[in-house]
């Protein structure tokens, strides 16, 4: 039986398949002799769109379409009458079938679904339910395995926007509800057999950004087998955890767990490691992007790139001679500006890779280095450019990560203007044995030993002035507590005192590491601090705030003051995230496919996002997140293939005129203008195509035939809407 | 731009006109924008149905007359912020042809204000409140589409 019933589909498909390809411009030579037999109404409306309108309405006529009310338990029957609806629904043109079920995407719901089409003989689907963002998929399943083209399917949004917004306004939902129906319908009439494009995968990834969800996400998919690109803005490897000193709670040096995953990058084969480059182009869709990855001038030449030049032996070996006799100094940007480097410099001692660069902007060429490097390595070329290479890849991953929030815009707590006012991170470096000081906290005044710290939270997060952030940067609280374990530990007698609004501590063992910073003498107030001010003869600071809990003023007297900045988006997010296509949230993080369900994946297909570039995450969750973001990334890679939807636009040849505005308009460069049969016309690369129909909205002639978002549809909605019934 | 919820449920009855306003919004953004709107119990007032298309450069100026010309009170075309349209540029095409009607409106008399083009991404749930928000008090100052009025 049931292999009788797939060979019968298989049938009818491969029927539809043969129709399908001749179908726009058929159906409109049909309809244009049809035409003159349209009802009065729509004569104002095929003036204004002449033959537009017409298309499809034979299959109009046939139309059978089923309409499905969900209830969504209270969700929607909460807000509107159900009945009334469904009544209504049984009246409008080409309505065969009306049900309703308490929760349709259940599956004696979707049984419902299938049950109506085989009876009724449906030719079209419309299920009244929640967004078809979220149940397109289920029941467009739902429809193909009753037999009918699941691009058959049409969903009137009766949830998101009716329901839930119109939750005190039971007359006007349930009208609403009626009218998203109707149009619903309207479109269902005119919807035609469609079928998805089946593309094959590149089998290789890239990964943007090599901090701690980068690396781990790279590493994941070359463990899967995948070639990875590892694309890095920076001179090496590492990223934001590179910076730290110990992580919260388990007290690990932040060095010692990192750099085993570096030199692991560093080593697999399959990861192609990019550093000191940006992605500059990006084309192409799920499975077959080409990315444009600018490698910026570095200067020095790693062994193979002097092997290619024939310096046989060659090539930067990491030995510093050069940085040495550089004469040039600027501030060390990885150690926040405390430290000089030259204009010829290295991070720090355990980068990946072990390669210097050429800061070019203060670089003053004078060749010195040339020489300290010798004739045998030869590896400095003051004259290199930025090199501009292309990859094919399946996937990406985004792992662009976080800034500083540029705390001295809160100019009450005197950042960079009083000198003992720190950041967390200068803190992190100067807590640090391989930081500036060799890990002696110092004041940045005077050089000494603080005896009194003040850590301010929630600096510039949870701030709804408009001069910080709203959101709470997750992280701060955690290692404001740790900071506090370290100075006790390292500076005997030396007290902190934790300025904060909540402490929150919410991870596994980070309440138990809350009680334990208390047990070891840390002081809490709190309050959040209105202001600071620095007293100009001994460079101490005064510490301004409300102590909430026991109702009274503090001014409390501090050598040295650490704020705990809130993070924000890495600044060349934006940039990036556009050229991928990929939306962001009002605060700048990337925005996920579904905060709860998705938080890896993004709206553009094959896109994911790794780490703190989707929101504030500690070390743990980034790498959870890196975790998640590899094993989706690489399902359509061992898929191998993927299904694009078919929404390209298709030329009707009789109406074109060859005019080529459209392929002046379309920003993929999928359209062209060809030859045939003695006429210009315009032809689509369908692979190209992603189904926006800029041109379809264009055309003069009405030429272009954009599936499932055709001319008639979208007219016949409007009309559904304002008109009424059929028109 | 008035604050969610700045509306009241109107009297309703037969006789009572109430706008009907068509709005045309890109499926990536100002679509699940709607959608977040929605789970965030944003209420605002029921008098505007939508059709979603993929991208606001789908638009085809007749679409927007065609909704004049049936008798719509105000349509409201809802995109991308620009530079963050899914297909790159659509909404830049559409804003152009948009301004377009809004001309055409002006010298045949509609008053353009019945016509809005806005950019409400899918994380501003609250702005699509505000925006269909005031739109309908816009559309209810306004009173019925002149074209209707016509037609009697």
């Amino acid at each position: 039986m049931a292999e009788k019933k797939k060979a019968t589909t298989k049938k009818n498909e491969s029927k539809k398949e043969d129709t399908k390809k001749v179908a726009p411009v058929k159906e409109e030579v049909k309809k244009q002799v049809a035409a003159p037999a349209a009802k009065p109404k729509t004569a104002a409306a095929s003036a204004a769109a002449p033959a537009k309108t017409t298309v499809g309405s034979t299959t109009k006529q046939e139309a059978r379409i089923g309409v499905f009310i969900c209830h969504c338990g209270t969700n929607i029957a909460g807000s509107m009458d159900i009945p009334a609806v469904q009544e209504y629904a049984k009246t409008i043109p080409n309505v065969a079938y009306v049900d309703n079920y308490k929760y349709m995407c259940s599956m004696p719901g979707q049984a419902v679904i299938a049950k109506a089409i085989k009876d009724n003989k449906l030719t079209g689907v419309v299920v009244s339910a929640c967004s078809p963002r979220l149940h397109e998929p289920t029941f467009r399943t739902a429809t193909k395995e009753a037999g009918l083209n699941p691009f058959r399917f049409e969903m009137a949004n009766i949830r998101e926007q009716n329901s839930w917004v119109h939750m005190h306004d039971r007359e006007g939902s349930t009208e609403k509800a009626k009218d998203a129906i109707r149009i619903a319908v309207a479109k269902a009439s005119l919807l035609q057999d469609l079928f998805p494009k089946t593309v094959p995968v590149e089998k290789a990834a890239m990964v943007v950004g090599a901090g701690v969800a980068g690396m781990q996400a790279a590493l994941d998919l070359a463990a899967a087998g995948i070639k990875t690109y590892l694309v890095e803005a920076d001179t090496s490897i590492g990223g934001r955890m590179s910076q730290l000193d110990k992580t919260f709670p388990t007290l690990d040096c932040s060095q010692c767990i990192l750099t085993p995953k570096m030199v692991d990058v560093g080593r697999a084969q399959l990861i192609e490691l990019m550093t000191w480059s940006e992605v500059h182009e990006v084309e192409g869709y799920i499975g077959n992007f080409d990315v444009t990855v600018r490698k910026k001038a570095r200067g020095v030449l790693t062994p193979a790139e002097a092997e290619a030049r024939g310096i046989v032996g060659g090539g930067c070996n990491g030995c510093g001679d050069c940085e040495t006799a550089c004469p040039v100094i600027k501030p060390n940007e990885f150690e926040v500006g405390m430290k000089p480097r030259k204009a010829i410099y290295i991070n720090h001692p355990q980068v990946v890779p072990l390669l210097y660069t050429i800061d070019f902007n203060s670089c003053v060429k004078c060749g010195i280095c040339v020489t300290a490097c010798g004739t045998e390595k030869r590896a400095i070329d003051l004259e290199s450019k930025d090199e501009f290479v292309k990859v094919k890849v399946g996937t990406v991953i985004l792992a662009t990560g976080y800034d500083i929030f540029p705390i001295e815009n809160k100019q009450e707590w005197g950042y960079k203007r009083y000198e003992n006012v720190i950041t967390s991170l200068e803190f992190e470096r100067l807590i640090c044995a391989s930081g500036p000081t060799g890990g002696h906290l110092i004041r940045p005044s005077d050089g000494e030993t603080p005896k009194r710290v003040a850590f301010v939270l929630c600096a510039g997060s949870r701030d709804n002035t408009g001069i910080g952030k709203p959101y709470c940067s997750r992280f701060c609280c955690m290692y404001s507590l740790k900071h506090c374990h370290q100075i006790i530990e390292k500076i005997p007698g030396c007290v902190p005192y934790i300025f904060y609004m909540d402490i929150r501590s919410f991870g596994k063992m980070y309440e138990e590491f809350y009680y334990r910073i208390q047990d070891e003498g840390a002081k809490f107030i709190r309050g959040r601090v209105a202001n600071i001010l620095e007293d100009p003869k001994t460079k101490n600071l005064h510490v301004y705030t409300d102590d909430t809990l026991l109702n009274r003023p503090v001014d409390m007297e501090v050598d040295l003051v650490v704020l705990a900045a809130a993070v924000q988006p890495k600044e060349d997010t934006n940039r990036t995230r556009k050229l991928f296509g990929v939306s962001c949230s009002s605060d700048g993080w990337l925005l996920e496919a579904h905060p709860k369900l998705n938080p890896c994946g993004t709206t553009t297909a094959g896109v994911f996002l790794a780490g703190v570039c989707q929101g504030p995450k500690d070390i743990p969750d980034t790498v959870a997140s890196a975790e998640g973001a590899a094993s989706a990334a690489s399902i359509p890679i061992h898929k191998g293939e993927v299904e694009l939807e078919p929404y390209f636009a298709t030329c009707i040849e009789e109406k074109c005129a060859g005019c080529g505005m459209c392929v002046n308009l379309c920003p993929y460069s999928a359209l062209a203008l060809v030859e045939k049969d003695g006429r210009t016309v315009m032809q689509v690369t369908e692979a190209k195509c992603k189904g926006c129909g800029t041109c379809g909205g264009f055309c003069p002639g009405g030429a272009i035939w954009m599936n499932h978002f055709t001319t008639p549809q979208i007219v016949a909605q409007i009309d559904a809407f304002l008109l009424g019934g059929e028109q | 731009m008035s604050a969610p919820g700045n509306f009241t449920i109107p009297e309703r009855g037969p006789g009572i006109w109430q706008p009907k306003i068509q709005g045309i919004v890109c499926n990536w953004c100002s679509y699940a924008g709607a959608d977040l709107a929605g789970g965030g119990r944003i209420q605002y007032p029921p008098d505007i149905r939508i059709v979603r298309v993929m991208c606001t450069g789908r638009l085809d100026s007749l679409f927007v007359l065609k909704a004049f010309a049936d008798g719509a009170d105000g349509v409201l075309v809802s995109g991308c912020h620009f530079g963050d349209c899914h297909y790159l540029e659509g909404n830049f095409k559409a804003a152009k042809r948009m301004f377009m009607v809004k001309r055409l409106m002006k010298s045949i008399g509609l008053d353009d204000r019945r016509f809005r083009m806005t950019f409400v991404s899918a994380s501003e749930g609250a702005k699509w409140g505000a925006v269909v928000t005031d739109v309908v008090n816009t559309i209810r100052e306004l009173g019925p589409s002149p074209l209707t009025e016509l037609k009697k």
